[in-house]
């Protein structure tokens, strides 16, 4: 909880929430959000070009099917339990079989502030997980259909800033290798901690503001919102643990299996299925989901790791 | 310069996930060009403070002739006012080197 990091977390959303009128000009938000997504790929990126990448293969297939399973499991939740109507419970449960990359720079920060080992090549892991609830989610919204424009939502989904950069920054770091990167190492990976700080004082700006409407929509967002992540990082955990991952590493990918996607989902949704809130799926991932994992969700789901661990 | 010439001022303001499929849309429907801008305000979806990508919101203005404006109005109306935040509003305005807003 004293990690600087957190505490400028804390610092956007207190002020946020005393109405102070600071905030960070769009530009400089989209440039750490840059930055941010440039340097985990490229962390990605050099871990493969040390290792001999069709050994991944096996590990990165399993992660790639978590993908596709996590929304499977939420939508019946949400539709069933949380009475939404079939868009709104395709577009949250996208929303959370995806991951936010902001919650695993945090996850990343975490671990190097505790000297936990962890594969690096977990960033990997990050773009695997990213698109795959996307496309189930537009599936369970609309069903299979002759019409749909996939043309244009494959644009959305593969071209979209956020997985561009990740996968941009990936090959740059894979092609360049270790070596490579030290030229770049200043800018990007010494400032890491800097401008995740920068950025989560942006987030923590946003995440206050989502308050107003969680308000208007009920318990059940919140309690979704705090209960779907613990549960999703149980599997997470669980199979990374299975797959032969570190606990640093399984924790990671339990803390991925937990996050909830606020920016490559709700983009491709508000195109894909229009009649979906956008503000349902955002204020519960946005408002709750990202601040609960940042806050206790880390640290909690490498506790969890370590138990389990001992077990399996 | 003694063309000035009276044409259609449309101004869309939108949701700025819309603004690939507008700006093709409005092309499509003959419109010779058109100018973004971001822009933030409140209405009825509450205060859109344009900070990032989910609460952001554009203006396009579009100068043309009648018929495209009536087309680029009804176009916009059917396809996105049912799920979408949008505003649309047109006007008269004279122009200087109207020939560059004609449609071809």
């Amino acid at each position: 909880m004293s990690d600087p990091i957190i505490l400028f977390f804390i610092f956007g959303f207190l002020a946020s929430l005393l109405k102070s009128d600071l905030k960070l000009p769009p530009q400089i938000y989209d440039l750490l959000s840059i930055v941010l997504l440039l340097t985990i790929g490229m962390k990605g990126g050099v871990e493969l070009a040390k290792q001999p990448f069709i050994e991944l293969v096996p590990q990165l297939f399993v992660v790639l099917l978590i993908g596709f399973i996590l929304p499977l499991l939420l939508f019946p939740v949400l539709k069933y339990l949380g009475k939404f109507n079939r868009d709104d419970a395709a577009s949250i449960a996208a929303h959370y079989g995806s991951v936010s990359v902001g919650t695993f720079a945090v996850a990343i920060a975490y671990m190097n502030s505790m000297d936990i080992v962890f594969e690096e090549y977990v960033s990997v892991f990050v773009v695997i997980l990213e698109i795959p609830a996307i496309i189930v989610g537009i599936l369970l919204a609309r069903g299979i259909r002759k019409d749909m424009p996939w043309g244009k939502i494959g644009h959305e989904i593969f071209l979209g800033k956020g997985v561009v950069l990740l996968i941009g920054g990936l090959i740059i770091g894979w092609i360049a290798g270790p070596d490579g990167v030290t030229k770049i190492k200043p800018l990007f990976f010494d400032l890491f901690s800097g401008i995740l700080a920068l950025f989560l004082l942006e987030m923590g700006l946003i995440t206050a503001r989502q308050l107003g409407s969680l308000r208007s929509y009920g318990p059940f967002l919140v309690l979704f919102g705090v209960i779907t992540p613990v549960c999703l990082s149980l599997i997470g955990i669980s199979v990374g643990l299975l797959l032969g991952l570190s606990v640093g590493g399984a924790s990671i990918l339990g803390t991925l299996t937990a996050s909830a996607s606020y920016i490559a989902v709700p983009a491709a949704m508000r195109i894909s299925v229009p009649g979906a809130n956008p503000t349902l799926s955002l204020s519960a991932s946005l408002g709750v989901t990202f601040p609960f994992n940042v806050l206790v969700g880390i640290p909690l789901y490498y506790l969890i790791a370590k138990q389990l661990n001992t077990i399996l | 310069m003694n063309d000035r010439k009276t044409i259609e001022l449309v101004t869309v303001i939108a949701e700025s996930v819309l603004e690939k499929s507008l700006s093709k849309d409005i092309e499509g429907l003959g419109a010779r060009g058109y100018t973004i801008q971001d822009v933030r305000g409140k209405g009825a979806r509450g205060y859109r403070a344009g900070e990032w990508n989910e609460s952001s919101n554009i203006q396009i203005e579009i100068l043309c002739d009648e018929a495209v404006a009536r087309a680029i109005e009804n176009h916009l109306h059917q396809t996105y006012f049912h799920n979408y935040g949008m505003i649309i509003y047109t006007g008269k305005v004279s122009v200087m080197r109207s020939d560059k807003f004609s449609k071809i």
